[in-house]
């Protein structure tokens, strides 16, 4: 409970957030393009598959992994430099079952969940700004979005990534806090370790899940 | 780590809303909808089904009304799809199957046209009428030979 608070509720202003403005900075981008060629109806399906297939699950990994991942890492590696961790072990408690297992969890199952808001915000903000400031209608907008988006190719796809995403950046973050060197340093290189590889393999996996699975 | 009612009603609404947020996307934007197989099957078959594919529409009028189970070759080469569509609809025997494009180059889905008999389909009948996909590059083919441009 306490690690889904942390990783998850508090994750929760950021992504929302940036949710809406990156669905609204879409809408834009998309707009001056299609106005091209007469076809700003195409907009909701532009928005829709974009934040759906990709920008929502991506980007919610990295926002959690900057905001949860790396506290997690550092929250685990004071506890080996403070002992904690061999105190649990001299009480015999498995501090893996204890302390790091539950963190990986939590970002596992808080994820999907997130990324379904983020993609939702995102969705709201770019309807907000491609109907109120853009004037397309917005029934077409909502239109072509549920006409392109289709559940088993984009949406199954989208939350199969985001549950991925979850299982790497939890394991990546809990592992760096775990084999950290108990000094101060050891501490900040685990951070910054947690974030820069659970970045890097996250758009190395959405890579590879694109290329080979189709989703 | 001491217990708190309040965290933990937020961690519950959190989990509901992300679970709410996942259901409106599967439903309302991916349009996931389960009324499970009606049980009712229609078979037609066609020459040619261009790229129509499984859990492609069937509608009547334009409204949806079922969709294709599966499509398969059958015995002598054709494709033969299977339907599934709303059993209350009471179609006669002289209803018709079209292979139509959503606009100039959307997706296919199959449209049902009712005739008038008095006998009606029974679940696993074959629709006799058909209309197979319109593909637009056998009309440009049957356009360049029947103006003569390929000529000699």
């Amino acid at each position: 409970m306490a690690d889904v608070f942390d990783a998850g509720v508090l994750s929760l202003p950021v992504v929302c957030l940036s949710g809406a403005v990156v669905g609204g900075t879409l809408s834009l981008l998309g707009y001056t393009t299609l106005v091209r060629f007469g076809a700003e109806e195409a907009l909701g399906a532009l928005v829709g598959l974009a934040v759906i297939r990709e920008l929502g699950p991506v980007l919610t990994a990295l926002l959690v992994t900057g905001r949860a991942g790396s506290a997690i890492a550092a929250e685990i590696a004071t506890m080996v430099t403070t002992e904690q961790l061999d105190g649990l072990r001299m009480m015999s408690v498995d501090p893996i079952d204890f302390v790091v297992s539950p963190k990986a969890l939590a970002l596992l199952l808080v994820m999907p969940l997130l990324a379904g808001l983020f993609i939702v915000f995102a969705l709201a903000g770019g309807y907000m700004i491609a109907v109120g400031l853009l004037g397309v209608d917005g029934g077409s907008f909502t239109g072509s979005m549920e006409g392109a988006v289709k559940f088993w190719n984009d949406v199954v796809g989208s939350f199969s990534k985001a549950i991925t995403f979850g299982a790497l950046t939890g394991l990546i973050a809990t592992y760096r806090g775990y084999i950290s060197e108990p000094t101060a340093a050891g501490v900040s290189a685990s951070t910054t370790g947690t974030v820069v590889i659970a970045s890097v393999s996250i758009l190395v996996f959405d890579f590879f899940l694109n290329g080979f699975w189709g989703v | 780590m001491q217990r708190s009612p309040l965290r933990d009603l937020i961690v519950g609404l959190f989990v509901f809303f992300g679970l709410a947020s996942i259901g409106y996307l599967s439903i309302n934007v991916g349009g996931l909808y389960y009324s499970g197989p009606s049980g009712f099957k229609l078979v037609a078959t066609f020459d040619e089904v261009g790229d129509l594919k499984p859990r492609a529409a069937v509608v009547i009028a334009g409204v949806k009304v079922g969709q294709v189970v599966s499509i398969e070759l059958d015995d002598i080469l054709r494709a033969r799809c299977e339907l599934d569509v709303d059993p209350s609809l009471g179609l006669d025997v002289e209803t018709s199957a079209a292979i139509m494009t959503a606009g100039l180059l959307g997706e296919k889905f199959v449209a049902l046209e009712p005739g008038g008999a008095d006998e009606m389909l029974e679940s696993g009948d074959e629709i006799d009428r058909t209309v197979s996909a319109l593909s637009i590059e056998n009309l440009v083919g049957k356009f360049v030979n029947d103006s003569g441009l390929e000529e000699d």
